[in-house]
């Protein structure tokens, strides 16, 4: 029987020959990562089964970037659970507050490969799949679960393809394209599914642009993105695999959902606007918007790829006196990395404050909450009511360069034009 | 007397329950510090007037967004009993399920109610009748193996009971 991608995984999870959409089946997780502001909820719910050791101390990731440094009481208690825990279990790759956001972190040290299974504590977990894995969030009691037996229950989730053809115009990003993707489909238009993205264009598309969009997939309701392994996985996981792996691929036969295709060549700027991550319009008709705040960071958007377009920029300008940049690279890595090529002083000579990696500003519970009435150009994922604040704040979603030109404006502005 | 909430679609667990709460409750588990910001986002007066055993009613793809199982935690903490909706996101299903809060998908519900209706809820046969119009909506069956893990109140006491 031909199988997708997402299937055959599944199925070899399962260890079955084949499954199909629908199906309710028992898969063993090859990772789990839990992070700082959900896993001690896991810890505490694993330790309510009256299980004393984890499945396996090698399986599991813990990532302390929520909250760090820790801003409040509660958050350094949050992280000495990790690390008690994670002592106590022998957990071998525990990443406390200065490695970076989960989401970055876990496929930069070579956990995310080709053909495997990876659950998550926290519903961006779908930005693994860049590299070719099925990668999912769960809840703290199902990772408790997971914690203890090393499986999930999972249903076999329907496919939707989505064929990308041609090359992203100058200063045009996969944060873009995911959104208007997004914006056609629907905040639940991929419910339960996977979503697969194929086509020519995916060669013209790096994994830090991969990584972006497999993000934004749970923001269309989608179980996993996935991306067929390449030449540049290859090369992205070279020295930095932890295991081995087998690469599988859709059969050209496998049925589809849905198939969408996109002719990537002609693709304006795309926004966000709020409250809805669906809200999507072409940047020339979003209109003039004040901004107060600018947020270059997040697990979406705050990869070498994302820093060196607003640095290009940003170069040589300055920020608007009535905007407030805020910087955070996505790891300790790309922040290393920024440095050496001097992206970071091209951003403190424009006027932004650089923020350690972590989540910082994306989700309103660490530094850089927005007050009443103010609004935020973001680089994230999400612009719910109340994100990054006050319930009477907003958020605009773009990608890097967007977020670069706005902040030297003061106003939504098209990097095109910057 | 329980009554109906009315919420529209896309109810975001964010909308459920802030980040901004988070950290307090995972340090020290208590679900009063969920419930009493419930739906802040959406409604800042909501967790002021939900009595035990109130009903939210949503719209499509209720329980969007983060994966936090806090958001069903703090509407069980509060009171609410069961949430129909013409559809839900993944996770926020599961975690529900897991966490003992009956949620049912329940095609034309969001158009029958009024927020403060007067409602009946029978959680074992999925239904709910608006008192004020005498209309009944029947949800889709949910599986066994889930039911019966909701009924036990949820997946930590069925883990225990399978030992
Ligand atoms: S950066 Fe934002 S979306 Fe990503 S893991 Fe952190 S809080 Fe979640």
């Amino acid at each position: 029987m031909a199988m997708t991608i997402t299937e055959k995984i599944f199925a070899r999870a399962a260890g079955r020959d084949e499954v199909s959409p629908g199906e309710i089946v028992e898969a063993r997780i090859d990772v789990a990562m839990i992070h700082d502001l959900t896993g001690p909820l896991v810890i505490h719910t694993f330790r309510e089964t009256g299980a004393e050791r984890v499945w396996d101390p090698e399986r599991i990731v813990i990532v302390g970037d929520h909250q760090v440094p820790a801003n409040s009481v509660e958050a350094a208690l949050n992280h000495i659970t990790l690390r008690k825990f994670a002592s106590e279990q022998g957990i071998k790759y525990f990443y406390d507050i200065f490695e970076g956001i989960c989401h970055q972190v876990v496929p930069e040290k070579g956990f995310a490969l080709p053909g495997s299974l990876i659950v998550g504590a926290d519903s961006h977990t779908t930005t693994y799949g860049a590299l070719g894995c099925v990668s999912a969030g769960v809840g703290a009691s199902d990772m408790a679960s997971v914690f203890v037996t090393g499986k999930l229950w999972f249903r076999v989730p329907e496919s939707i393809k989505i064929v990308l053809d041609g090359k992203l115009p100058e200063r045009v990003m996969t944060k873009d394209l995911i959104l208007k993707i997004i914006g056609d489909l629907g905040a639940d238009g991929a419910n339960y599914c996977a979503v697969e993205f194929a086509g020519d264009g995916l060669s013209n598309i790096s994994v830090d642009g991969r990584l972006t969009m497999c993000n934004m997939g749970v923001e269309m309701g989608a179980k996993n993105a996935i991306i067929p392994p390449d030449e540049l996985t290859r090369r992205y996981l070279e020295g930095r695999a932890k295991w081995s792996y087998t690469p599988v691929y859709s059969d050209p036969d496998a049925e589809y959902k849905e198939v969408h295709e996109y002719d990537i060549s002609g693709l304006e700027p795309q926004v966000a606007c709020p409250h809805s991550v669906d809200n999507v319009k072409p940047i020339s008709e979003v209109g003039e918007v004040e901004v107060d705040q600018a947020f270059l960071g997040s697990c979406t958007n705050a990869r070498m790829e994302d820093l060196r377009i607003a640095a290009e920029i940003l170069k040589g300008r300055k920020v608007d006196k009535r905007v407030r940049l805020i910087v955070s690279p996505a790891s300790r890595d790309v922040y290393r990395r920024a440095l050496d090529e001097g992206l970071i002083k091209i951003f403190v000579d424009a006027g932004a404050m650089i923020e350690p990696p972590g989540c910082v500003a994306c989700m309103g519970a660490h530094v850089g909450v927005l007050g009443p009435g103010e609004v935020c150009i973001s680089a994230s994922n999400r612009n719910f009511r109340g994100r990054q604040g006050s319930r009477e704040s907003e958020v605009y979603l773009g990608s890097p360069a967007t977020v670069a030109a706005s902040a030297i404006n003061g106003v939504i502005t098209d990097p095109r034009d910057a | 007397m329980a009554r109906a909430w009315v919420f529209g679609d896309d109810i975001s667990t964010d909308d459920i329950i802030a980040g901004r709460y988070l950290s307090k409750f995972e340090a020290e588990h208590d679900p009063r510090w969920l419930a009493d910001h419930v739906m802040e986002n959406v409604d800042p007066e909501f967790a002021s007037k939900v009595k035990e055993g109130d009903v939210i009613i949503g719209g499509k793809n209720f329980g969007c967004g983060s994966s936090r199982e806090e958001a069903p935690i703090a509407l069980k903490g509060a009171g609410i009993k069961a949430v129909f909706a013409e559809s839900f996101a993944r996770i926020f299903y599961r975690n529900s399920i897991n966490r003992g809060l009956y949620v049912f998908v329940s095609p034309g519900v969001s158009r029958g109610f009024k927020s403060g209706d007067e409602v009946e809820v029978d959680v074992e046969k999925g239904e709910i009748l608006n008192v004020r119009t005498g209309e009944t909506f029947r949800a889709e069956p949910m599986p066994e193996f889930m039911l019966k893990i909701i009924r036990v109140g949820g997946l930590l006491e069925h883990l225990k009971g399978r030992k």
